[in-house]
């Protein structure tokens, strides 16, 4: 089955730009949620990662911070 | 024997980009290594002075950048941090985290880092409130309280990100005066939520969790560096967004046998040579004056057209 996978991002910050592209280029499904709009989120992004630098990224649970490519394809079963 | 390239390319910023582009037009053989692509120009806010464009974000260019680069067919690795450059019986030996290649010339675009306060809780607080890149995290701080470190260009650019979004914004500047464009001088001194506090130097960064103020130690201003516990006067400002823009310092570190400047950069001709044959630099790691977009750019594509002449000549 797919994996959950959710990205806390602002839209101009260039790591999730091309974290989002990455995914795309993977045809890896995924929520995006803009934390500069969206408080509720925002909030929870740091409460699951205990930062507050952008992306994150939840992968059924696996909380990643940054655009790691190597961790992110490990998490999502690509290598 | 391993496959030996034309022409590496480190760094992927404006220089890296323009002198890919440049000689894969020159049809070099070409690989470009760096750790990410646009470098500092993909931090940057707006940008007014690039021409062509009388208003574009840092990001929106870096992607005209990047599409522009991947009209050729240019090989390009990201994530790969060069550890050291030299040269060896002739040939170029760029080794980086991951593996060793080899060329026949080299263009060092490998640019600026921020540079850090070397202060106590900057480390412990880095993405937990302090953040370098205004651009990337700016927005997690709309109705907040911030402080951005430093009185230049960037520090201008950061506190206008900021002034749009935050409840507060106070700019801390060593010197007795903001430093950097007037128009963007001016508009931070226009904005009514905006303290500017001079000859303040942060101390230490404190919280909890995250942040949650800074302590600065108001200098003397006709005598900055010598403040004694007794002239220096110490203030706790509540923030809970700390943007450091106190200046860059040159990924040169790799380099051996480069002549560098007293500040790092590699030191370049108007060719764009440094003192070893056939390893070129380009861009904001050189000592080549005023650091911008379109003039690392432009020296990307000088160092590119030099590398092919030096190809043409020696072969």
């Amino acid at each position: 089955m797919a994996k959950r996978v959710i990205v806390y991002s602002t839209p101009t910050c260039p790591y999730c730009i091309r974290l989002k592209q990455f995914l795309a280029d993977n045809n890896i499904e995924f929520e995006n949620l803009d934390v500069s709009t969206n408080e509720q989120a925002a909030e929870e992004m740091v409460q699951k990662s205990g930062q507050m630098g952008v992306p994150v990224l939840d992968i059924d649970g696996e909380i990643i911070v940054g655009f790691n490519r190597e961790r992110i394809s490990k998490a999502l079963g690509l290598i | 024997m391993s496959r030996v390239f034309e022409l590496i390319i480190i760094g992927a910023g404006p220089a890296g980009i323009t002198a890919a582009v440049y000689a894969s037009r020159q049809r070099l053989d070409t690989l470009v290594l760096t750790q990410d692509v646009g470098g500092q120009a993909g931090i940057s806010g707006d940008i007014e002075n690039y021409t062509g464009y009388q208003f574009i974000t840092g990001p929106e260019l870096v992607k005209k950048f990047e599409e522009h680069l991947h009209k050729y067919d240019i090989q390009l690795k990201e994530e790969e941090k060069v550890i050291r450059v030299s040269k060896e019986d002739d040939l170029c030996v760029v080794k980086s985290e991951k593996e060793i290649y080899k060329s026949k010339t080299v263009i060092i675009a490998s640019g600026k880092r921020s540079k850090e306060l070397n202060v106590p809780g900057e480390k412990e607080f880095k993405n937990k409130g302090l953040t370098y890149c205004a651009t990337c995290d700016g927005p997690l701080f709309s109705k907040k309280i911030v402080a951005v470190i430093g009185g230049g260009n960037s520090a201008l650019d950061a506190a206008l990100q900021l002034i749009k979004i935050a409840k507060h914004v106070y700019i801390i500047n060593i010197t007795s005066q903001l430093a950097g464009d007037s128009i963007m001088r001016q508009k931070v001194t226009d904005s009514n939520i905006v303290t500017i506090l001079n000859d303040s130097q942060v101390k230490q960064v404190l919280g909890d969790k995250m942040v949650n103020a800074i302590k600065i130690r108001k200098l003397q201003p006709q005598r900055p560096q010598i403040a004694t516990a007794e002239t220096a006067e110490e203030q706790i400002i509540d923030v809970q967004g700390v943007f450091v823009e106190i200046g860059l310092i040159p990924n040169s570190e790799f380099t051996k046998g480069i002549e560098k400047n007293e500040f790092g950069e590699i030191k370049v001709n108007s060719r764009n040579e440094t003192n070893i044959r056939g390893i070129f630099a380009a861009g904001d790691v050189t000592d080549v004056p005023e650091k911008q977009i379109i003039i690392a750019a432009g020296e990307g594509s000088k160092a590119a057209l030099s590398a092919f002449r030096y190809l043409a000549q020696s072969n």
